[in-house]
Formats: structure tokens, sequence, C-alpha cells
């Protein structure tokens, strides 16, 4: 800095540089390091290997509106691993032989609930959801209909993909 | 608007004090001399801050233990968007911080700012430059690849040899027997938990003491008036700081920071090299010999950093200019010919040959995975210059179609009979035939069915030795008695994993005289070119277990 004080107004002028500058700079610097970082955590991690197709199980056995649980191993991808895990489906054929896999948590809070064969009807003991073996909320706090599995059958036998959000597709 | 502002900032600075404090702290008064000689300390505090910020980024995705730290480093390098940038960032910062903060010392041993009554400052700069280096050990262990871990053992091994301490030392590094997961643990704890909290209270005590004692006035400065630290100083400091901030974005974007293979503690090939700024440490040790070697591991570098905290204390002239500290300059100028003459010995020995047959593991590896006939189809697709007309993983020329979306569509037989006559398939089509026998057509074929979108950059990314190793392999016809990658037969045993059962000579020398090393085998010799030997040798080294 100059030791002679320059004229007033020049010097403010000259002031409000390098305050600007400075928070310009500042800016720009914060921006290079905040837009990357949000982009690293928010972008969801490339998509690896789509989703492999499971066995699950014979289906001629099947009685018509009588679910049976399901279970199978399913590979889960969790961030840098891939687990092995145990998981179960709810599988109903009904009058007409379609076949549906629901998910087997409750859509309210996530409870597992279980084939109650006195009154014909999915029960979640937590809350008292009740569903039909079409995956309908019959009552209780369940927000929408029983989530399902995609599915392909191979001649007898049912393989299960994804799960989808009930009441998002109608199938 | 402005009164309201104005009445906030008052409530606020009544019940904490924090406008009294900044512009206590920005109004500063300094010498008349200040200037850019003196940005470096804002410009290290700034990389330190760069450094928490993104090493907490990578903790975020980052699994500290031996079994998931080098899974979790590549899912962040191959599968976040930003991965890469985010650790080019702290890597290269390490480097960046350690090159500021030396300039800094450097700046303040020139011009003699640690002279009474500012000895104190001057200590604790040094405490903070062996902080800065411990970041760079503790940090270099944690990829857990081949060279963190080769690189550990060597430095718990120099710790080991210090006098009196070594037995000590090695216990508090989890060393005892080998570098394993109580290593790592100490090493990790240290790198994230016990050195950025110490830094932060030497950075405040630093920054208190310079206060204290005000910024180092030069010769003369006494009968100038002062000037406030606010904005010209700040301004100064803050273009320095974009500028470094620029050089290590660059470096971070274009420069590759390579990962190497899962550590192995078995492999006994591996050459050690440490990071560059421990190189000169690393070629003064091997001036030392035998029961001399304590000498150049611990002795010279204990003596270096004692005659750094001393400084203040050997030197107690009276402040000159800078352009008449004549035996500064001398020190300095001998300290940067050693160190570089050090250094560029260290890189000379450096062996080159091997860096070309690494493996990228920053990068996908699908590659890895392919069958040899389809990785020798990708040595067909290089060697016909396939990429001079199509497009694979968004490289290459879009004349003909973009073989990633298009050659999922057709079967083998198709592109056989494409590649044979192209316009008898494609009527139109100016494409020339491909002058190659079936079998090499078939190979081509097999690796364009493996293309998709998902993995065309990947595949491209497969290294030239692989390729050429594989191709050695399938003219070769190996696939007729070995297994590789599920693919082959089993009349030989399978290759898969060579790496962990054979010594890469012992493979060589088999390929010649195969009864001679394993009586009794029915592999025939084969007589291959150096180069084939190698390029084969090292792919199925390559292949995963």
């Amino acid at each position: 800095m100059q030791t002679v004080p320059s004229p007033r107004s020049d010097g403010i002028s000259r002031r409000y540089l390098f305050v600007g500058a400075i928070y310009g700079l500042w800016a720009l610097i914060s921006a290079a390091l905040g837009i990357p970082a949000l982009i690293y955590l928010l972008f969801p991690p490339k998509a690896r290997k789509a989703e492999e197709w499971v066995e699950v199980g014979d289906i001629t056995r099947l009685v018509p509106n009588t679910p049976v649980e399901m279970t199978f191993r399913k590979n889960r991808v969790d961030g840098w691993k891939v687990t092995s895990e145990k998981s179960t489906a709810w599988v109903v054929k009904d009058a007409s032989n379609r076949v549906t896999a629901f998910g087997p948590q409750c859509t309210h809070l996530g409870c597992a609930y279980h084939w109650d064969d006195a009154k014909s009807e999915f029960l979640c003991p937590c809350h008292n959801s009740l569903f039909r073996a079409d995956g309908k909320v019959v009552s209780g706090p369940a927000p929408r209909p029983l989530d399902r599995y995609e599915i392909k059958v191979n001649g007898t036998r049912l393989l299960i993909g994804r799960l989808n959000q009930g009441g998002e597709k109608k199938s | 608007m402005k009164a309201r502002w104005r009445g906030i900032n008052e409530w606020l600075d009544h019940r904490t004090g924090i406008h009294t404090a900044v512009n206590k702290f920005l109004y500063e008064e300094i010498p008349a001399s200040s200037g850019w000689h003196q940005v470096f300390g804002s410009v290290a505090v700034f990389l330190f801050l760069v450094q928490a910020f993104t090493g907490a980024l990578l903790a975020f995705n980052y699994a500290p233990t031996p079994g998931d730290a080098y899974n979790s480093l590549r899912y962040i390098l191959t599968e976040l968007t930003g991965g890469k940038l985010i650790r080019g960032l702290h890597h290269w910062g390490a480097s960046m911080m350690i090159v500021v903060v030396v300039l800094h010392m450097v700046q303040v041993f020139l011009y003699g700012a640690y002279k009474k009554p500012r000895e104190a400052t001057w200590i604790v700069g040094v405490v903070l430059l062996l902080v800065t280096l411990a970041y760079g050990l503790t940090g270099y262990l944690l990829p857990w690849d081949n060279r963190a871990y080769w690189g550990t053992v060597v430095t718990t091994q120099i710790a080991a040899q210090a006098p009196v301490l070594g037995p000590y030392l090695t216990r508090l590094l989890g060393g005892e027997g080998a570098v394993g997961v109580v290593t790592f643990a100490r090493f990790y704890g240290l790198h994230v938990l016990l050195l950025p909290p110490a830094t932060l209270l030497l950075i405040g005590l630093h920054v208190f003491l310079v206060r204290k004692h005000g910024v180092a006035p030069a010769p003369g400065d006494d009968a100038l008036p002062k000037k406030p630290f606010y904005p010209v100083q700040v301004f100064k400091d803050t273009v320095a700081i974009f500028v470094a901030f620029a050089v290590l974005l660059t470096l971070a974007i274009v420069a590759r920071v390579p990962l190497e293979q899962l550590a192995d503690p078995t492999d006994t090939s591996y050459i050690p090299r440490p990071e560059w700024y421990f190189l000169f440490l690393f070629q003064t040790l091997k001036l030392f010999n035998g029961p001399l070697e304590v000498i150049g591991s611990v002795v010279l570098p204990g003596v270096a950093v004692l005659t750094l905290i001393l400084v203040p204390f050997l030197d107690r002239t009276a402040m000159v200019k800078v352009t008449r500290r004549t035996v500064a300059i001398a020190v300095v100028l001998l300290a940067a010919i050693g160190w570089s003459g050090l250094t560029a010995a260290a890189v000379m020995s450096t062996p080159k040959e091997k860096s070309v047959l690494e493996i990228d593991y920053s990068a996908p590896t699908d590659w890895l995975q392919l069958s040899p006939q389809e990785m020798a189809g990708i040595g067909y697709f290089r060697h016909e210059n396939c990429i001079s007309c199509h497009v694979i993983g968004g490289r290459g020329t879009p004349v003909g179609p973009d073989l990633t979306k298009t050659a999922i569509h057709k079967d083998a037989a198709w592109m056989i009979a494409h590649f044979k006559r192209p316009s008898a398939m494609r009527p139109g089509s100016s494409m020339p035939p491909i002058q190659l026998n079936d079998s090499q057509l078939n190979a081509l074929a097999s690796f364009l069915l493996k293309l998709n979108e998902g993995n065309a950059t990947a595949l491209d990314n497969a290294p030239d030795f692989a390729v050429e190793g594989a191709l050695v392999y399938q003219q070769n016809r190996c696939g007729a008695c070995h297994l590789v990658n599920g693919v082959g037969m089993k009349i030989g045993p399978p290759l898969n994993g060579l790496a962990k059962r054979q010594s890469r000579s012992w493979v060589e020398e088999h390929f010649a005289a195969p009864d001679k090393l394993s009586p009794g085998s029915i592999m025939p010799p084969y007589k291959l070119s150096p180069k084939d030997l190698e390029n084969l040798t090292s792919y199925l080294f390559a292949l995963p277990e």
C-alpha cells in the first residue's frame, strides 16, 4: 500500500475493488468445492449389473386365493458390497390362475404381516392393517396396497425381480 | 433496510461480540513492508481446510478396515459421480500443503522473522510441519493397496530402528509382527481423530502468537506508518489462495491418482516407494548400510528436526534486510540443492518397466471378467482399427453405427457374415471386408456381443499388455486345456489365481519346458517371443482369483 494518502474518492473506489475481488474469488472457490461435493453426495451410484431374476419356487402346488410365504436368497447391492440375503415373498394365485408376489412388509410402517387363515386376509400385527388376498387395503392405517415384485413364470418355476410400490403400476 | 441490518448486527454483537472480534482481526495493523511474500501462511490454512472438507467427504463413503477400505475406495472412484475429483483434491491437496508449508518456512527463514521475540511462533511452526508430514505418513496406508501396504511396512520398520524408543514406537503403531488390522486402525485414528484437532489447536496457537507479537517488521518499518490488514493484504492472501486452488483443481482433474491392486502381503516382488516428499529420506537411507543404517533412518532426520527447532537460538543477530542475509540464502540454496539431488537420484533409480504392466484399479476393470476369446476380440478390434469408423464408449469416429447400441441386436453368425462381406448383410455399407480367419472373426464377434453401454468405457480401459496376452493365449489355443474365467477346458489346471500359486519366473520357464518343471505334464513346450511371453504372463497374473 502507498504511504501517501491518495485522494479520498480514489481511495474509496480502490477499496471497493479489493473488497469486490475478495468476495468474488471466495465465491468462485466455494462454488468449485461445493458443487462437486453436492454432486458426489446426492447423485446415485452408477448402476451396476441389472438385477437378476431369482427363482423362488414351484407354483403348481399353490391353492387359489391362499397365499404362501416363500423364502429365497437375493443379492443386494449395498454400496461397495454385494450381500446375499434371505428374503421372502407372499405368493398368491387368484381364481383365474394369475400369480402375484407381494413384498413381505406392511406398507404402513414396514412391519412383517402374515396371512390370517380364519379371516382370509393379510393382517399386520403392529397397527392392525388388513389387506385382501389381492393386496388391496381393507382397513387400518396402511396408505396403499401391498408392494408387488416383478415376476416371470418359467414353466412351473416362479422368478422374482424388483419390488415395486403397491398402487404404482396396475398389473 | 440498511438500518434494520445494522440493528441486527448490533444486537448480535452485543450478545456475542462477534462483530467486534472480526473487526479487531481484520483491522489489525501490519508493518508497511508487508505484502506478497507473506501470503503462504494463509494459503497453508486454506489447504488444511480443503483437506478437512474433502477428507470428510471421502469418509462418508469409506470403510476404515483392511477388509473393506480398498473396495470402498474403488466404489468412490468408479461408481460415485465426482468421487475421482474428491480423491484427487485430497491426494494433491496433501502434496500442495507440504509445498506451501515449506515455502512458508523458507520465507520466514529468509527474512529472519523467527528472531526474538518470535521464537515460540517458529517452534510451533516446526511442529505444524511435522504434523503435516504425519498426515502424509498415516494417510498413505488408507487406500490399502500394494503401494500403501508396502510403504507402511517400511515406515514401521524404520520406526522400530529408533534408539531406545524403537520397540515402544512399534507397539504404538500396532506394527508388532506385521502391518495388519491394528496398524490400520491406529493410522486411521491418528489421521482423522487425533491429528485434525491437534492441527486446529496448533494453528490457533500459531496465529495467536503472530497476532501477539505482530507481523515481523523489516528493517526501516519503524519509520513508516503501519497499515491495516484489511482489505489490501487480505486481497493479496485471497489471490494467492485462489491461484493455489486453481493449481490444485487442475491437478485433481488432469493428473491421474492411481490405485494399485489390493494389498498383498505375500507379494515379495513388490518394490515399495514412498510419496515424493519422502523420497529424499528414502535416498538418504541408501547411503548408510549395515549398523550405520540407523544414522540415515533416525539420527540424521532427528538432528535435522532439532536444528530446525533451534534455528532462532542459533541465529541471534539483529534483523537486517533480506537481501543482506547471505548466510540464510546460502543455507536455503544448499538445502534445496541437497533435497533436489537426493530426490532426483531416487526418481532415477525407480524401476520403470513394471509400471507399463500395472493395472489402474481406480478405473472400472470389467475387462478382467472377459473370457480370453473376448479379450482377444478387443485385440482384433484394436488391430483392425475399427475405432476409425465406429464409436464405443464415446470414443471413435461416428462414420458407421455406434457399436455399443447396435451390436446387442445381432447374433454371432450375422456378425461374422457381415465382417466377411459387409454389403451383403447391410446393402450400401461402405465398410471394407475384414481380412481375418474364422476363429479370429469369432473372437471379434464374441467381444462385440459382450459390449453394452454400461461396460463400453470399462472394456475400452483394458490395458494393451492384457489384450496382447489374450491374443497369444487364443492363438496358441491354451483354452483347449485350461480354464480362464470359467471358459475353456479342465485338462490342465485352471489359470485364475496363478499368481498366488507360482512365481513369474517359474511360469515363464515353464512355457519353454513344461515337463522339466512339472514332471509328467503333458503340456507341449511353447517357443514364444520375449514380448509375447511377457504379455501372456502378465495377462495370466492379472486374472482375478
